[in-house]
């Protein structure tokens, strides 16, 4: 005891010496070293293994310096280009059904009635799901025999609930994964629409009334317009999120049936684990940050719009 | 328009990232349409350009 009172003595003086921009260095250290090795560092590698023709499951193969043949051989793939027509089929119309669905619930939420929070709260339970929980059990729901959901459609259209199946059709697959993408995240449109319409003051509304405004041109002129921003921000950053799916859509369908829902993610995943072409997955890799950090930069301008209101 | 011009002569935030916003859209539509292969093949360009575009106008002054 005797022994380290006196050993702690010169640290203690020597951290009450310390300037307060070296303690504060001191505390963000650790994190900067973590983003280093965690984000910054496999991105650089990425960036030059994308210039090789690197295989990871022959680590001991001499690895030749390609320049940039893998991006020139990706941008000419046909199958590459089918791949992203079919992300930007999922892109759109999971982003056109969530806006609208999301906006429609987020002004009936907007309303005042009883049991208000509740409809909320039952409405955003899904988006607090785990993607694989949901995708698992809409697996179930699409299935022919016992599916919950070819019921309902045969509920209302008469047609025998045996006689299609989402995940296995090559026209329905591409529909069942929108379809549960919807789902899940509309209530996270609904959200931030929600926020939009709550920001919006009555006494435009008051305004409105007063010059005999119909509630039609009060939507379009004060409504539409003041929600608009907090729009565009849902839906870049659902376009972004959507653009790097995974998780749902190999719960869902896995890619299939052929490649009718093989996503971007889904195919650079082949290419980088199944096929070990890493040199090239790494391109493709670099391509879809590129692509989704140039979104990103739109959606921070958007946010800081949107924050300056 | 004339105001933007001038805004880009003169080195202004605004007009400089309205213009790489616009050729990162431009890049992610040119990336994802179904129509020709070629736009496909120059998409990664032209997005490059623009997030590139983004990052350096953004600290030009307002």
């Amino acid at each position: 005891m005797t022994d380290t009172i006196p050993a702690s003595r010169p640290i203690r003086r020597r951290i009450r010496a310390l300037s307060d921009r070296s303690i504060a260095w001191l505390f963000v250290a650790p994190t900067i070293f973590l983003l280093l090795a965690v984000n910054i560092f496999p991105l650089i590698w990425t960036i030059r293994l994308s210039f090789t023709d690197f295989r990871a499951n022959r680590p001991n193969r001499e690895v030749e310096w390609v320049g940039l043949e893998n991006y020139r051989r990706i941008l000419t793939d046909p199958d590459i280009w089918n791949t992203m027509q079919v992300t930007a089929h999922f892109l759109v119309w999971t982003i056109a059904l969530q806006v609208l669905i999301g906006f429609t619930l987020a002004w009936l939420i907007n309303r005042k009635f009883r049991g208000n929070d509740l409809w909320t709260t039952l409405i955003v339970l899904p988006m607090m799901l785990s993607p694989a929980v949901v995708g698992n059990f809409w697996t179930f729901f699409y299935q022919p025999q016992i599916g919950l959901f070819n019921y309902v459609v045969s509920f209302f259209s008469g047609v025998d609930p045996s006689s299609f199946t989402m995940i296995g059709s090559v026209t329905l697959a591409p529909w069942a994964i929108i379809i549960v993408d919807t789902w899940m995240w509309s209530p996270f449109v609904m959200l931030i629409c929600l926020a939009g319409l709550r920001s919006i003051p009555d006494y435009i509304y008051e305004a409105a009334e007063i010059d005999r405004a119909s509630k039609w041109r009060q939507f379009w002129t004060i409504t539409v317009p003041m929600v608009l921003p907090f729009l565009m921000l849902a839906v870049l950053f659902r376009g972004i999120e959507n653009f790097k799916m995974f998780d749902l859509v190999v719960q869902l369908t896995g890619g299939g049936p052929g490649s009718t829902t093989e996503l971007a993610s889904i195919n650079l995943k082949r290419e980088a684990f199944e096929k070990w072409r890493t040199g090239y997955s790494s391109a493709f890799a670099v391509i879809l940050f590129v692509t989704v950090f140039g979104l990103a930069s739109i959606y921070v301008k958007a946010l800081n719009k949107v924050k300056d209101r | 328009m004339t105001a933007f011009f001038t805004g880009l002569i003169r080195l202004r935030r605004g007009p400089w990232e309205m213009l790489a916003t616009l050729l990162i859209a431009l890049g992610v539509i040119m990336l994802m349409q179904p129509f020709v292969l070629w736009a496909f093949t120059w998409s990664f360009v032209v997005t490059l350009v623009g997030t590139v575009m983004f990052i350096i106008t953004s600290h030009f002054p307002e």
